[in-house]
């Protein structure tokens, strides 16, 4: 929802950390998810995901989330799917080229990475192209592995 | 100037020292000269004559000519088949990639086939979006953002591979460039993501239509302040405008065009509008060329291709250098600019 994606943004220094601390949380309990184990935790885990960063971002489930980079402005929004900034289209009002009645995903960015400590200077750092195989798969559980130097 | 080692049109320079490319464009910005682009407007049309009558028109006075790609979202020739016959005569073609109609497989393909066919400039451009143009009905692709293909487009020429890590055999030999827009929202980020551009490869830069002089000062010292001023070649983009009328249009239905109220008001004030347009263009081409860290100017001068030569006459950006074009080495030096 276009309403809670602009409040998520306003709130962006707490949601970060919030996220900041689930991160850890989810990092800290990596032996029970290996115990579990991460395909069998998948599903459920990227259905939970998409509900609460579906409410939160309007969450794509790309599987790659940077919205700790982005000012908590989802950038799967943008219909460009721009990775790394704005195009050079925006409107003088600061809305989408695309969708004139939408903020564009990108200013809200910068607004809200400006609330985010560091988050300017996060937003600075080159994303790599998605990679469309990840779609539809949970990000969290990909951090957990990729902090605990565990295989995919 | 002419380069000591020119060969026969269509055939590749050396690439000196500290150079990237065997082009004019790199040469003539390396050497130190303030660099003339102008944006040629591919066909509707499978002929070829179309594209060399297009490019004749900037002779003697553009250093490259940037074949668009798709712009505004309008179906024309493609980027890469413009370059190819441009490069076949010795012209330096910019060849524009947009990430609206291709993905990472056509593209990569597109820079080394570009590449072989002589093609020594790559612009990476986001692109604009399908709703602007003659077929909205068409799907976007955006596989890719200019940055990731900018980071790409380095990986071939540098590491020599593919996006996959798979190896070739000869890496593309470009010169990078992007583009930039100081003229839109977020304003305040718009010289971070330049600097994010150029630390993604970008080594020219050529930006949207300036109009608008205070902000394009603005956005310079704020690019100085980052230090990336002297990192890459700046070519800002200024064309005429026709009439208060066209200027409204443009204003109203391109995206991310700035232009301030003064400029119409001027242009509806005068009694031979285009005229004017031409005065403005000039007098800013003048302006901008003043500013520390501008490396050339980009025109852009859609339908009024022709007016290029009385412009850049009269700003005298060239102080005398005749940019390299087929016949200039041999035509009688009073033919100079004529089709």
């Amino acid at each position: 929802m276009y309403r809670m994606r602009q409040w998520s943004v306003r709130h962006a220094r707490g949601l970060n950390r919030v996220y900041r601390w689930l991160e850890s949380a989810l990092v800290s309990l990596a032996p029970l998810w290996r115990a579990i184990g991460y395909r069998r935790l998948e599903r459920p885990v990227a259905a939970v995901e998409r509900t609460v960063k579906g409410i939160l971002f309007d969450c794509r489930m790309c599987g790659q989330c940077v919205l700790s980079s982005t000012g908590m402005s989802c950038p799967m929004n943008c219909p460009k799917n721009l990775r790394n900034g704005p195009c050079g289209g925006v409107r003088e009002n600061g809305h989408c080229e695309v969708i004139p009645t939408m903020k564009c995903v990108w200013v809200l960015a910068y607004e809200g990475s400006t609330r985010i400590p560091g988050g300017v200077e996060a937003m600075q750092a080159a994303q790599a192209a998605v990679d469309q195989r990840l779609q539809g798969s949970s990000s969290w559980l990909r951090i957990v592995r990729e902090k605990t130097g565990e295989r995919a | 100037m002419k380069f000591e080692d020119e060969p026969v049109p269509g055939y590749p320079l050396p690439i000196l020292p500290g150079h990237v490319s065997p082009g004019r464009f790199e040469r003539v910005l390396r050497a130190g000269g303030f660099a003339v682009t102008a944006e040629l407007a591919p066909p509707d049309s499978a002929d070829p004559d179309e594209v060399y009558r297009r490019a004749r028109v900037f002779d003697g006075y553009a250093d490259a000519i940037n074949a668009t790609d798709g712009s505004g979202a309008n179906c024309h020739m493609s980027s890469l088949s413009v370059c190819a016959l441009l490069t076949h005569t010795g012209y330096a073609p910019v060849m524009q990639i947009s990430c609206r109609d291709r993905n990472r497989i056509a593209i990569q393909g597109d820079i080394l086939g570009g590449a072989a066919m002589g093609v020594c400039n790559i612009l990476c451009i986001t692109g604009d979006g399908v709703q602007a143009g003659d077929h909205p009905q068409a799907r976007p692709v955006f596989d890719l953002d200019s940055v990731s293909l900018l980071g790409i487009a380095r990986t071939l020429r540098d590491d020599h591979h593919f996006e996959s890590g798979r190896r070739i055999t000869m890496a593309p030999r470009v010169f990078l460039g992007a583009a930039a827009n100081p003229f839109a929202e977020p304003l305040d980020w718009r010289p971070l993501r330049l600097a994010k551009k150029i630390a993604a490869g970008a080594q020219f830069i050529q930006t949207q239509y300036c109009f608008d002089i205070p902000r394009l000062r603005q956005f310079m010292a704020a690019v100085e302040d980052l230090g990336v001023i002297d990192k890459a070649f700046l070519l800002i983009g200024v064309g005429p405008l026709r009439s208060a009328k066209a200027a409204e249009w443009m204003r109203t239905h391109v995206p991310g065009l700035h232009i301030p109220d003064a400029v119409i008001r001027r242009l509806a004030g005068a009694q031979d509008p285009a005229r004017e347009g031409r005065n403005l263009c000039v007098e800013l081409i003048q302006e901008i060329r003043a500013i520390r860290g501008v490396h050339g100017i980009h025109v852009m001068a859609y339908r009024q291709e022709e007016s290029v030569a009385d412009v850049i006459d009269r700003s005298q950006v060239l102080a005398g250098r005749v940019p390299w074009y087929p016949a200039r080495d041999t035509a009688p030096s009073s033919a100079k600019g004529s089709p």
